[in-house]
């Protein structure tokens, strides 16, 4: 049942144990490290403990009652994904272990099969390293090019850069992130996917950022390709999803051989299975993606709109007060219709991993390094930064605590 | 914690290091980073019959991988190069005054003494491969 209004966020909290948790001898823990991978809520810890318990069972195979159980609530979570990015249907999507490794099995299977030398793929400057390797590795090894949009010093894509790279006519590829994981950027796809389309070039976009944020509609949207992971909302590690339109899916040959993926098997032949088995091969991680739907179920109840608005909430309130800190400097847009729940910074010349040890003694989980996107750190002119990023539990007070921890340590190094 | 760990000296070698710098007449230069954190350590050595004539370092990241780096320097200058093998953990946590370091952070101080402890090997390996081998296979950290 969906609920109306405000994030009831106290009754949210009371559903994730962890966030009672003690640290640095006794400072309660602030979690604002949510881009890495969020925090889960009982429901899916349940769900998995449910799963061992009482009908652990391998699937799809075996006709003995634990395993059909467990293949229907392995496919019910299929179901529930489907639904909640609004698929045409369920052989839409194919399970992974991560967005990268989604990423990677179109790489390996489409990319393969349809990158010839001298074609180009079109990536940007502000890509995760996992939109950005397996572009690399494909293209050196099919002789292709990798061309990147940039990224201006607000933090926006430059977008009139696709016009020059798209009328090539030897792109087969645009791929792009829906949500920068450092600047937060929410990145207008849909003219990215409009512009890509008018050309015949299909698009992947990289959701793992914003499909745990904001209501994702892939129909609506219209790209061919989709990543995302579960982990990165409120769902267990290990799983990720690969969203491929039906008629795209259909060509692709197959990524890992084995078990699962296929119908019949002969000394020299194989005959692979249906969609989207046939992009599955091994035993899956059963137990984690059953916990996901746990985790769907959790986001559904509280309507992806809601998230949005309370992230919204919060990244104002601590774009406002970090950069209130002297000597701060803030990335990415400013405007929160821009952007999403995530807030880069440096202070002075404070490393952000003195900051990071700082914030620990305070109780307060961020991230510090380059985020796996060390092309945009170039492009920045920075070796790392600090991020701090939201989710359904955070609080403003918490946002108060590290501010706090930031004024630590600016009197800790003299700023 | 963090009053323990950024205290005066390590914030001192931090904004003021000591011998940072290239070495034109460098005998032997070596670079390695930390994946993790993104520290960057570079440390070039003049060497005077086995002794360590000047030793230079340069690179970027947090306050403990550059102040340990600018300390270490001060530490072997003029030491015989041989004896940096010898060159324990608790011989580097000692020098910078930082025993407690939690396990992410105690490579960000290690990082410097395992540039150099390459650099000993690099030295040796054009010049006597058989005692480099040795001197690696005998260097703790390596």
């Amino acid at each position: 049942m969906m609920q109306k209004g405000a994030l009831n966020v106290e009754k949210i909290r009371a559903d994730f144990p962890i966030l009672n948790r003690k640290i640095s001898g006794g400072k309660t823990l602030v979690y604002l490290d949510n881009a890495a991978t969020t925090q889960k809520p009982l429901a899916v810890i349940d769900a998995i403990h449910d799963y061992y318990m009482n009908y652990n069972s391998n699937i799809h195979r075996a006709v003995h009652q634990l395993a059909e159980e467990a293949t229907i609530a392995f496919e019910k979570t299929r179901e529930k994904v489907a639904k909640f990015i609004n698929a045409k249907s369920t052989e839409e999507i194919i399970f992974t272990r991560n967005a990268t490794e989604a990423i990677n099995l179109v790489a390996y299977s489409w990319g393969r099969a349809n990158v010839k030398k001298d074609d180009k793929i079109v990536i940007t400057e502000i890509e995760h390293h996992s939109n950005i390797v397996p572009w690399q590795i494909l293209t050196s090894e099919k002789g292709a090019k990798l061309e990147y949009i940039g990224v201006d010093d607000n933090g926006y894509l430059k977008i009139h850069e696709y016009k020059n790279h798209l009328d090539s006519n030897k792109v087969k590829l645009v791929s792009v992130t829906h949500m920068s994981n450092v600047l937060g950027t929410i990145v207008p796809v849909n003219d990215i996917i409009k512009m890509s389309h008018e050309r015949g070039i299909p698009v992947l976009i990289d959701g793992a950022q914003s499909v745990p944020h904001m209501t994702v509609d892939v129909q609506k949207m219209d790209c061919d390709f989709m990543a995302f992971s579960a982990h990165k909302m409120l769902g267990p590690t290990g799983v990720g999803i690969l969203y491929v339109k039906r008629d795209i899916l259909e060509k692709m040959p197959p990524f890992i051989g084995g078990g699962d993926m296929i119908k019949e098997v002969h000394k020299y032949e194989t005959r692979y299975n249906d969609l989207p088995f046939k992009f599955e091969g091994g035993t899956p991680n059963i137990a984690d993606v059953i916990g996901f739907a746990a985790a769907i179920d959790y986001l559904d109840d509280l309507g992806m709109d809601r998230v949005r608005e309370h992230e919204i909430e919060l990244t104002k309130y601590a774009i406002d007060r970090i950069s209130g800190v002297k000597g701060v400097t803030l990335y990415g847009p400013r405007n929160t219709k821009d952007r999403g729940g995530v807030v880069s910074f440096n202070i002075g010349d404070i490393h952000p991993h003195d900051l990071a040890t700082i914030m620990n003694d305070h109780g307060v989980a961020i991230r510090s390094g380059h985020h796996c996107a060390q092309v945009l750190m170039e492009r920045l002119d920075v070796a790392a930064t600090s991020r701090a990023s939201f989710y359904i539990y955070n609080t403003k007070e918490e946002i108060d605590t590290l501010i706090d921890a930031l004024e630590e340590a600016r009197r800790l190094f003299k700023i | 914690m963090s009053d323990d760990i950024y205290r005066e000296i390590i914030l001192d070698h931090y904004r003021n290091p000591r011998n940072k710098g290239k070495l034109p007449e460098a005998d032997v230069s070596i670079h390695d980073s930390n994946p993790l954190c993104g520290d960057e350590i570079d440390i070039h050595l003049k060497v005077d019959g086995d002794k360590i004539k000047d030793i230079k370092f340069e690179g970027r990241g947090c306050a403990i991988s550059q102040a340990s780096a600018s300390m270490l320097t001060e530490m072997v200058q003029g030491k015989l190069l041989t004896s940096v093998k010898d060159l324990s953990k608790d011989d580097i946590l000692e020098n910078i005054g930082l025993m407690n370091l939690g396990p992410a952070r105690i490579k960000c101080a290690l990082l410097s003494l395992k540039v150099l402890k390459l650099g000993m090997v690099k030295y040796y390996a054009d010049r006597d491969p058989a005692s480099a081998k040795k001197l690696h296979d005998d260097s703790k950290g390596l």
